[in-house]
């Protein structure tokens, strides 16, 4: 038997495929104590990492004007939806010189997006 | 005791707990396995039952003697059990003997290293790497004192072979069962090398919650 049968990786369909660049909005379980409950987290994808079952991927926004990162594995049951607010276009695979850079330096331009079908009239 | 089961090493991985947890598992292929023999007190001097696990191409005579009518196996081993009450010869044994949850060893022959320093074999610091030193990077230091003893003592710690050897771990957790596939997930590292030979028994040192 082949490693890669061993388990199945079910893609979490409220996981929407991102890439570094895009801006994202992570809807994710954490405890308190014995309470679960979600919390959102909202900001620009600067890495993906891993492979097979441990794909992560790190998002990094500014909160009260201090750079926070979190990570979460892609595959893992607490991700309730990562939806894309906004997909960016960048050069690179790893956006780690976002870190050192805030407001107007950290802009990311927006990728070119298909353009809409007309509308009819 | 009950008998165990034998299996295959087939690698690492990791899967989710239910909290979101990530553990690390080793899937093991394990079973069928079949009696090929009960050994009793009054016959053999002691209790086990022999299992056969995976397929053999050919068999020597006297293999086939032995296990006439039951199949071919690659591999036969000998489980120690208390109670011999329910064995029987070409009874099968799988992996529903475990369930989630349970605590087992797991015996296996560790990954040879061949004539290893001490470094790797004991956990020996080496010298330094600077301050005009030569060839001293992964020697072992003193091994003893002057003339008195005069020699060197027993059992001191010295480079030589390692590895390869029959290993087992003890208390590790059933994270998954699946019988379709005859697999085990268990949590933590298991010895030997990938393709290795394993044998899993419910854990001698952890009590058992039973079924």
């Amino acid at each position: 038997m082949d490693m890669r049968e061993i388990q199945e990786l079910i893609p979490n369909p409220a996981v929407e495929d991102m890439n570094p660049g895009d801006t994202v909005k992570v809807n994710a379980q954490i405890r308190e104590g014995d309470r679960v409950r979600t919390q959102t987290f909202q900001g620009v994808v600067i890495k993906k990492g891993g492979g097979g079952p441990s794909v992560s991927f790190t998002v990094r926004r500014i909160a009260h004007g201090v750079g926070v990162e979190r990570t979460w594995m892609i595959y893992s049951p607490l991700l309730q939806s990562v939806e894309i607010v906004r997909r960016g276009k960048v050069r690179r695979a790893k956006l780690f010189y976002l870190r050192g850079r805030s407001a107007r330096d950290a802009r990311i331009k927006e990728k070119d997006r298909p353009r809409p079908a007309p509308k009819p009239k | 005791m009950d008998t165990g089961i034998i299996g295959k090493k087939l690698g690492m991985t990791q899967v989710f707990a239910e909290d979101g947890q990530a553990v690390p598992v080793t899937a093991i292929e394990a079973g069928p396995c079949t009696i090929v023999q009960v050994k009793t007190q009054e016959n053999d001097g002691y209790q086990s039952v022999q299992l056969g696990f995976g397929y053999n191409k050919r068999l020597n005579k006297p293999k086939t003697g032995h296990l006439k009518g039951l199949g071919s196996f690659r591999t036969l081993r000998e489980f120690r059990v208390d109670d011999l009450g329910s064995y029987e010869v070409g009874q099968q044994i799988d992996v529903s003997i475990f369930s989630e949850g349970d605590i087992v060893d797991v015996t296996g022959k560790s990954r040879g290293m061949g004539f290893a320093g001490g470094v790797k074999r004991h956990h020996f610091h080496g010298g330094p790497k600077t301050h005009g030193q030569s060839d001293r990077h992964r020697a072992p230091g003193s091994i003893g004192a002057g003339t008195t003893p005069g020699r060197v003592l027993k059992g001191l710690r010295m480079a030589g072979h390692m590895g390869n050897e029959r290993v087992t771990t003890q208390n590790l957790k059933v994270v998954r069962v699946d019988a379709q596939r005859n697999l085990l997930l268990i949590r933590g590292a298991v010895p030997g090398a990938k393709n290795g030979l394993l044998m899993i028994r419910h854990a001698r040192k952890a009590p058992r919650k039973e079924a």
